[in-house]
């Protein structure tokens, strides 16, 4: 079993002409994700190296039409993303998984009000996130495929390489992972731990959960106290940030200490409070969810 | 992307909100030369003369002076031109003082606080205000917090007259006043989103003996995400209020922080980055700087970065710490080859490599018959580092 990607997914590639787009939709093929089309404005008929059977068109409309897909990623460039975001949801596609790096945080804003407003059950995974993975079924986004394996533990996190991080250190454990999902380090984004929790709290195939959050916002202290009360799975934590120097903002739009909040030691205190064993070092996290299974 | 307050104001002035008259100077001569000018435009002797850092705090570190004459202002100008200023904000190293801002003195009747930022929990901008304005919002916010009355602003329809007359009335403003405010909103809410900013900040926003609403200071800080919309900020960019590593960083594209450190640490990644620095530290080490050098690198940028950690006189050892996912361990090793037999390498360099093409890279590394500390994973990187350092010292003694 697994949350939001699996067998029944069938995905669009939004930007897949462009280079980045077409490197990650050959790695996704090649991990054995059903990719159903791609799209570029104006590329609609054409073929894309290493890609030929795919069709590609010029809108998501037509990938939802004529090629049934129900799930996006979207490769396209800042400028562009947020159009390309909404034009998913207008399209009827349920997941939406936006890898692009260094949407404004202006479009942004507008994006999530006009999905809460026109497109309440649309699910956006980022932006500028790794992906989302259901080991040994379907890769979205930017992983090394390799180093998961199907296994029970959920992973949710803001982070792109720390993600590989646990996943490589659970592996090495023998523990593998039912999905891994990265919500991105930016100020607004559409799922947060919340979410993601939720579904690893309700998907039988998953047995434990390893959550990465790091400084900036308060979502972490939200997730300790909804895991305190929804989540009766084990949990384990790791808060990236903790040495950060307030008002530097540490390469992520969201890592950013400011006016006093958003600090690593907040977070890790409320995690803790709510029963969660937090890993007092990246290279322990794999350890540290072993210790409480 | 920051920017002064005299940048901020003529900002302010294009979108129609009210600010006092002033002139920016660069040099004393200017500044001196301004003085009357502002004096004989404002219709009064009083000027203030203002420091011109991007760090806040000014006043509680003696850079802004109300001068009542001439002779006081021009001796405020000589006596705050090129000073070492220490804020707050700017750490005790402080900041050398090179450009003022001599501005008309006012008949203040009251000092507000006037804040607009993103409030990440709904998503929203949020527009707060309080009417315990002047130098420690900080502390009203910890202390008070039923003070800061706070607005936001609904994507779908953007900022409302109704809600600048809903803080009119909380703050206690009077109808004349009130209406000031609802112009005075109207056009700074407008500036924020126009301009894609991430933070605007007045401290202190005033109402006058007239009945007047003006933007005494101005903070404006941009997304940098979104500078592509506005080419004209970067004739406002100050490469002196920037420390240079960080600047050579922005040429490239690097995600580049300096810190107090002497461990300087190349990652991919930001939150691998800020873990890197965690663990160092964990293991008793102080990292030199935050580098992310970012997921689709060529060799050449890993150069580029490295050469950046190296030009760092601070920096005694270098941990590389890398997971490939689109990042390839392959190009990591030639770009820090390259860098290598560029440069040189004076100091102990601890690489731990993982994920795409790890076996290639590692292989790369061998061959190039550098002197290069291999690492089994993150922790064993992060003591071999700080214990090269600590030899070092050792060593030195």
């Amino acid at each position: 079993m697994s949350v939001l990607v699996g067998y029944d997914t069938r995905l669009v590639v939004q930007g897949m002409s462009g280079a980045t787009g077409a490197f990650h939709a050959r790695g996704a093929v090649e991990y054995g994700t059903r990719v159903v089309a791609g799209v570029t404005p104006g590329k609609g008929g054409t073929k894309v190296e290493g890609l030929e059977p795919i069709p590609m068109y010029d809108t998501v409309d037509e990938a939802v039409r004529l090629a049934g897909a129900n799930t996006s990623v979207v490769f396209v460039p800042p400028a562009g993303a947020a159009d390309a975001i909404l034009e998913a949801a207008a399209a009827g596609i349920e997941l939406v998984i936006a890898i692009t790096e260094g949407i404004p945080v202006r479009d942004m804003v507008r994006v999530k009000a006009a999905l809460e407003r026109d497109y309440p059950g649309v699910t956006l995974v980022g932006p500028n996130c790794p992906g989302v993975i259901t080991p040994g079924q379907c890769k979205i986004g930017i992983m090394p495929g390799y180093i998961h394996k199907p296994g029970p533990i959920g992973v949710v996190s803001r982070s792109g390489t720390l993600t590989y991080e646990i996943v490589h250190q659970l592996s090495t454990l023998g523990l593998g992972q039912s999905t891994a999902i990265g919500i991105g380090g930016d100020p607004v984004k559409g799922m947060d731990f919340i979410e993601a929790l939720a579904l690893f709290a309700d998907d039988p195939g998953t047995s434990a959960i390893f959550m990465i959050g790091e400084i900036g916002g308060s979502s972490e202290e939200e997730a300790a106290a909804f895991i305190k009360d929804h989540v009766k799975k084990p949990v384990a934590a790791f808060i990236g940030g903790q040495t950060a120097p307030p008002g530097k903002r540490m390469g992520h739009a969201g890592a950013i200490i400011s006016g006093g909040k958003g600090a690593a030691k907040d977070k890790i205190e409320a995690l803790q409070a709510a029963g969660i064993k937090v890993s007092p070092t990246p290279a322990e996290m794999g350890r540290t969810l072993a210790s409480i299974l | 992307m920051k920017i002064h307050e005299y940048q901020g104001k003529e900002l302010f002035r294009k979108y129609g909100v009210p600010v006092p008259f002033g002139i920016p100077a660069l040099t004393v001569e200017d500044a001196l030369a301004a003085i009357p000018q502002v004096q004989k435009e404002s219709g009064s002797d009083v000027v203030v003369v203002k420091a011109q850092i991007h760090a806040g705090g000014r006043g509680k570190g003696g850079g802004v002076k109300v001068a009542k004459t001439r002779a006081d202002a021009e001796e405020a100008v000589r006596r705050i031109f090129g000073m070492n200023l220490v804020t707050p904000q700017t750490g005790p190293e402080g900041k050398k003082v090179q450009r003022l801002f001599v501005e008309q003195g006012l008949a203040i009747e009251h000092e507000y606080y006037l804040g607009m930022l993103l409030d990440r929990a709904t998503g929203r901008v949020t527009v707060m205000a309080s009417s315990e304005g002047g130098m420690d919002i900080e502390e009203v916010a910890a202390t008070h917090p039923e003070k800061i009355l706070k607005e936001q602003i609904n994507p779908a329809v953007g900022w409302q007259d109704y809600q600048a007359r809903r803080l009119g009335k909380r703050l206690g403003l009077g109808a004349g006043p009130t209406r000031e405010l609802v112009t005075f909103l109207r056009a700074l809410t407008r500036c924020y989103d126009e301009m894609d900013c991430s933070l605007l900040e007045i401290n202190p926003l005033v109402t006058t003996k007239d009945g007047k609403v003006l933007a005494l200071d101005a903070k404006l800080n941009f997304d940098d995400n979104a500078l592509y919309r506005h080419p004209e900020l970067a004739a406002w960019r100050d490469p002196s209020e920037e420390d240079p590593q960080e600047a050579a960083a922005k040429e490239w594209d690097l995600s580049y922080i300096a810190l107090d450190g002497n461990i300087g640490c190349m990652v991919n990644g930001a939150g691998l980055a800020m873990a890197t620095m965690d663990i160092i530290k964990y293991y008793g080490g102080q990292p030199a700087n935050f580098l992310d050098v970012g997921g689709g690198a060529t060799a050449a940028k890993v150069t580029a970065a490295f050469k950046i950690i190296t030009s760092d006189p601070q920096v005694k050892a270098i941990f590389v710490n890398i997971f490939g996912g689109i990042m390839k361990c392959d190009t990591i090793a030639s770009g820090v080859i390259a860098a290598v037999k560029e440069v040189g390498l004076a100091v102990p360099l601890v690489v731990r490599l993982e994920g795409t093409n790890v076996e290639l890279g590692k292989q790369l590394l061998a061959e190039s018959g550098l002197d290069i500390v291999a690492a089994a994973d993150m922790a064993d990187g992060a003591q071999k580092v700080v214990a090269a350092v600590a030899a070092r010292k050792g060593g030195a003694q």
